[in-house]
């Protein structure tokens, strides 16, 4: 039986972010506020940069945009050039569709498969779904979990501080197997 | 009682009732929970399974035989295949037009219906496709549409329209699946940790392992923004390069540049007006009138009426350029669709996209259902006959009287358009029974509690 971390409940949303907020000032860096949709104003409460996807996806776009305007000059000025209807073999400006839809296509790839590296998902074992009550999240509860490696993990202070900072049904995550 | 505060009460409205989290959840998760699939669901699943079941036959047929079982002839070599191609990707738009570009503009009201018209949008846009993919006739060799390096040394012309169009509406269909499925990924973690054994683990195969942190909820929701803000671009380009196919070409009546605007406000109207279809039927046979209100059906309906004041703005502008630009052939091309032969097609299509929509200046019509239900039908039966009006009526009387020729469809063009109802019907049901036709998470974010200031003073 091995111990994962530490999770907390909280009332509503407004909770959660003011708990977020303290568990940030305490210096805990491996938690995180789980609920039911996005909340706005979280990543600031939780003391996170901005997200790095924002490059991938721009790089990903301009890769496809540069693939697309690539791929037609070279099939219609290199390697088949074929008089169609008398039209230029670099005939640029027809090629400006094709281009944006790959620079689409490609951005579109690179912020879903992006999205899951940044997530680590897929990952369909977490030591958070141990917990039975943990499952509400993603109806109506609002938790926060601090996990066991983060450096200033110690069981018995890292309950005590998630309950005076108001959480309920506080939950140490524990492998039953 | 101003305008504005007015719409302040209507926007807080959205949600009517005492709903939270818990009952939201409730009602949308209960849909494909349910132990006991609805008799109207059973009923209209047989109905579109034969419609399915007619379009296998026909397209089986068409591919043994060859498109010479169609309609078309000389000078009408467009003819069904066509027409219901563009319908088809029209009525997309509107998905992707509801979930990208009005979650930009931050309208919540989307948040009920989002899913909904994407889930509308995939399986028109597969429709679509259908078509290019079948009218080639040889369906063996599609694959051609595709750079693909091969032993002839054979390339796709990168300078045709066509080529754009294959480009374009196959991006389409990827990003809106994307779209669809990266939407999807919260409200299947909602499913699985309701549900329990083979339902548990496929929903939790799909979910990813979501589990709803804010470091993850972080960039999710940067993916989100990207997506709609590239679809966004996306979707107004891809009814764009469909009408090139016409506008690049040198037929009268297709020659102009207003195609690309008029193609995509009309495919924005169809497209609605197929989303109030499905949803007053759903949210009938779901009992989810309090999830999708009247308020949503009355801001679908200003929509409608914006898009269908902007078609009719094109076809009269079409009528004026034609006259202003003094070419005989284009004046006749227009006068030919007015009081030609097919005079009925065209005056359909101006009852049907403009004479109707003007009933939603009418607050009392745009909340009025059996006549929103009508009316939505009407709307996609007038884009259909827009679309017939540009491919049959344009190329049944071209240059020289001596060329033209009247067209009819036969059984198979029939048919295979029916057919398509089936697939369509078939793919929507399957969602409405297995997936959460209203996004979760999304429609929470509507209620005023979602809000960390809620309740917060500010004096």
């Amino acid at each position: 039986m091995s111990k994962y971390g530490v999770i907390a409940k909280f009332d509503n949303p407004q909770s959660l972010v003011h708990a977020a907020e303290k568990v940030r000032d305490e210096g805990f860096t491996k938690f995180d506020c789980h609920s039911p949709f996005p909340i706005h104003g979280m990543d600031d409460a939780m003391g996170l940069k901005r997200s790095k996807l924002g490059y991938v996806i721009g790089a990903m776009g301009l890769t496809g945009a540069l693939f697309g305007f690539g791929l037609q000059t070279w099939i219609h000025s290199i390697e088949y050039p074929m008089n169609i209807s008398g039209k230029p073999y670099f005939a640029y400006p027809a090629y400006a569709i094709i281009t944006f839809e790959l620079m689409v296509l490609f951005s579109a790839f690179g912020a879903v498969f992006g999205m899951m590296f940044f997530n680590r998902i897929p990952r369909f074992h977490h030591p958070v779904f141990y917990s039975e009550k943990f499952s509400d999240v993603s109806s109506d509860a609002f938790y926060v979990s601090i996990e066991i490696d983060d450096p200033k993990y110690d069981e018995s202070g890292v309950i005590d501080f998630l309950k005076n900072i108001g959480g309920t049904e506080i939950e140490v995550l524990t492998d039953e197997n | 009682m101003s305008i504005k505060s007015k719409a302040l009460i209507r926007a807080e409205k959205l949600l009517p009732g005492n709903q939270d989290f818990t009952s939201i959840t409730e009602d949308i998760a209960g849909v494909p929970e349910q132990k006991k699939t609805p008799i109207q669901w059973w009923l209209l699943f047989g109905f579109s399974l034969s419609l399915l079941s007619i379009f296998v036959g026909s397209v089986g047929f068409l591919i043994w035989e060859g498109t010479g079982i169609w309609g078309i002839n000389n000078p009408v070599f467009w003819g069904w295949a066509i027409i219901n191609f563009v319908w088809w990707v029209g009525i997309g738009h509107a998905g992707t037009l509801i979930s990208a570009i009005l979650h930009l503009f931050r309208q919540n009201w989307r948040n009920a219906i989002n899913r909904f018209a994407e889930t509308m949008t995939l399986f028109a846009v597969i429709c679509a496709l259908v078509f290019p993919g079948i009218h080639v006739g040889r369906i063996w060799v599609a694959y051609w549409f595709l750079p693909l390096p091969n032993q002839m040394g054979m390339w796709p012309n990168m300078r045709s329209p066509l080529i754009w169009d294959f480009f374009a509406v196959f991006t389409y269909f990827t990003v809106s699946l994307l779209f669809w499925y990266t939407g999807l990924i919260p409200d299947l973690a909602t499913l699985r940790d309701r549900a329990k054994g083979l339902k548990k683990k496929v929903y939790g195969f799909f979910a990813l392992g979501w589990r709803g942190g804010n470091r993850q909820w972080q960039h999710y929701e940067l993916a989100y923004l990207v997506l709609a803000g590239i679809s966004t671009p996306l979707v107004l380009s891809v009814h764009s390069v469909v009408s090139s196919d016409f506008a690049t070409s040198v037929i009268p009546g297709w020659h102009t540049t207003i195609f690309p605007p008029y193609f995509v406000a009309g495919a924005i109207y169809s497209g609605f007006g197929m989303v109030m279809t499905l949803s007053i039927i759903a949210r009938k046979v779901y009992n989810l009138g309090h999830i999708i209100t009247v308020e949503h059906l009355d801001k679908m309906a200003q929509i409608m009426l914006l898009t269908g004041c902007m078609v009719g703005y094109a076809y009269s502008m079409e009528f004026f350029v034609a006259w202003y630009s003094g070419n005989p052939y284009e004046s006749f091309a227009f006068v030919n669709r007015a009081l030609g032969p097919y005079w009925w097609g065209y005056w359909a299509m101006i009852f049907c996209n403009v004479v109707v929509p003007q009933f939603f200046w009418f607050e009392k019509y745009r909340r009025h259902i059996p006549f929103l239900f009508i009316t939505s039908i009407l709307v996609n039966i007038g884009m259909w006959f827009e679309r017939f009006v540009i491919v049959v009526i344009t190329l049944h009387r071209d240059f020289m009287p001596g060329a033209w020729a009247m067209y009819n469809p036969t059984m198979w063009d029939v048919a295979i358009y029916l057919g398509t109802f089936g697939l369509f019907f078939t793919g929507f049901l399957l969602f409405l029974r297995f997936l959460p036709m209203v996004s979760i998470a999304e429609a929470k974010l509507v209620l005023p509690e979602s809000d960390p200031h809620h309740g917060d003073s500010h004096e």
